[in-house]
């Protein structure tokens, strides 16, 4: 590798201002940057109280109606509304990601970038009815 | 020969983010918002139908794959948000706690679900 | 089309970034006040006061039509060609013109950017060509399919407002940087090219497309819609495949 060097003289000195940490608070892009980044802990978070609904659910029925009970307190909805922002956030910015992630051609044509977003939304829709089907649907007789 | 694992670690970030993106919203509206609010029906958190979908043996795949692998998402995704938060030093150390922890999910995940 | 006898004298205000280090030890903000024209560019201002007011006025510029890469600044705060932005999209407030962000600067508007050169010439920028089709067999044939396919990352002109754009540049000094991969990326997909395993020795690496996180402003900034954020995030995508087959079929050839 050759590197290109300027002629230097005396006089020459490059300025360069640090970057500061709050570099991301100066534009709204990159803040909304940072919260995605930050929606993976919400994300996260849910995860680990999926977890834990399991393990009392392994427990047996009274230990899982402590924790179900838990889940109707208002502190508890109100910290599932924040998780689900965040979790909707992620899901916008990866579904809008999508397309400039994959190059999809059909011979010169490239697939319009709105379309494959759009197609991500429908199959989100068609998962997200089916899982309500799975978890609200009647027993088995 | 490859130069760099990095492929690896992205490859769980996209595949946890993806599971997230289509997942977390409706498990969330449903097992937090929903269902406490009267507006799911009963039936959904019910010990027994819960228990039924556990018990299934796809069931305990499909969930174990999907806290394992919103975990790693964060373990990637966060390591580099700390980066960008400005903390330079120490990239490895915080690279194998956050992996580790995910690491940790992971087991805790089999052990619940297998007794499930 | 505009009449500039129509126009009075209305000025508009240039805060500009000055900085001589002969007798400067820090930059510092000088504001001149220019004449408002409804057809001026943020070039023509600083042309009229390095002709009319201060000929010490440096910064760098070419073809004044978007194509050469030269003029690109921080026109208030965001990464443009300062010869495709109109004064009369800021009249009549002020207009603070800075050199591009994440580089040193050398004087006034000029940044140092051998860095940059450095990391261009790293990704080896040039068909490199099969060893089982030497140039003696004659021309390659390209279908225009084989062309649209890395065409849009060929439209880059090196105006560096991807680097100004992205926060990692500046985070990471050693990252190679948006044009830089788009340009690998050009190359990989063009099927004249086989020089892929090469270019990854120093793409897939931690300096390389690993450093980027898809913030994505270095493709909402490029004047020439190379879309590089696109070319990173389509790259992570090659590398990760190419590691499951090799990991998974180590006996193919590499893939």
């Amino acid at each position: 590798m050759n590197a290109i060097r300027p002629t230097e003289t005396s006089a020459a000195r490059p300025f360069q201002a640090p970057m500061p940490a709050t570099w991301w608070l100066k534009k709204p892009s990159y803040v909304l940057f940072m919260m995605r980044e930050l929606s993976s802990v919400f994300v996260a978070a849910y995860s680990v109280v999926l977890l834990v609904l399991l393990h009392r659910l392994s427990q047996g029925p009274e230990a899982f109606e402590a924790f179900r009970s838990g889940l109707k307190s208002w502190f508890s909805i109100a910290l599932h509304l924040v998780v689900l922002a965040f979790a909707l956030l992620h899901t916008f910015t990866w579904f809008n990601a999508a397309p400039q992630s994959m190059s999809v051609r059909l011979g010169e044509k490239k697939v319009p970038p709105h379309l494959i977003a759009v197609l991500h939304y429908c199959a989100w829709i068609m998962v997200s009815i089916a899982v309500y089907w799975l978890l609200t649907r009647p027993a088995a007789p | 020969m490859q130069k760099s694992p990095e492929p690896f670690f992205w490859s769980l970030f996209a595949a946890g983010g993806t599971l997230a993106a289509f997942l977390t919203p409706i498990l969330v509206m449903l097992t937090g918002v929903a269902w406490p609010l009267g507006w799911a029906p009963a039936r959904t958190m019910e010990h027994a139908s819960l228990h039924r979908l556990v018990s299934h043996p796809a069931g305990k795949f499909v969930l174990l794959v999907f806290i394992s692998l919103t975990l790693c998402h964060w373990a990637h995704r966060f390591r580099f948000a700390l980066f960008d938060l400005g903390i330079s030093g120490g990239r490895r150390t915080i690279g194998f706690l956050c992996y580790g922890l995910a690491i940790a999910g992971t087991l805790a995940a089999v052990l619940v679900l297998w007794k499930s | 089309m505009v009449d500039e006898r129509a126009m009075g004298d209305e000025t508009i205000r240039l805060d500009v970034h000055r900085y001589h280090p002969e007798r400067d030890q820090r930059p510092h903000i000088q504001s001149f006040d220019v004449p408002y024209h409804e057809d001026w560019v943020v070039l023509d201002a600083l042309n009229h006061l390095k002709n009319e007011v201060d000929g010490t006025l440096t910064f760098r510029w070419s073809c004044r039509m978007g194509v050469c890469g030269s003029c690109g600044m921080m026109v208030n705060g965001e990464p443009k060609l300062t010869c495709a932005t109109f004064l009369r999209d800021y009249w009549p407030q002020a207009i603070r013109v800075e050199p591009l962000a994440n580089f040193p600067v050398e004087r006034d508007l000029v940044n140092r950017i051998d860095d940059f050169m450095t990391k261009l010439s790293a990704v080896k920028p040039w068909l490199i060509p099969s060893k089982t089709k030497p140039s003696e067999t004659g021309e390659f044939l390209q279908t225009p399919a084989q062309l649209a396919s890395y065409k849009q990352f060929s439209m880059c002109i090196n105006c560096l407002l991807c680097y100004a754009a992205c926060p990692v540049v500046g985070l990471s000094p050693q990252f190679l940087g948006p044009a830089a991969i788009a340009l690998a990326k050009r190359y990989n997909n063009d099927s004249r090219d086989a020089g892929r395993r090469e270019r990854e020795e120093v793409v897939n690496t931690h300096h390389g497309e690993w450093d980027c996180t898809f913030v994505g402003e270095c493709s909402v900034v490029c004047p020439k819609d190379v879309d590089p954020a696109g070319a990173i995030q389509q790259m992570k995508l090659d590398s990760m495949l190419s590691w499951y087959r090799r990991w998974l079929t180590p006996w193919q050839g590499r893939g």
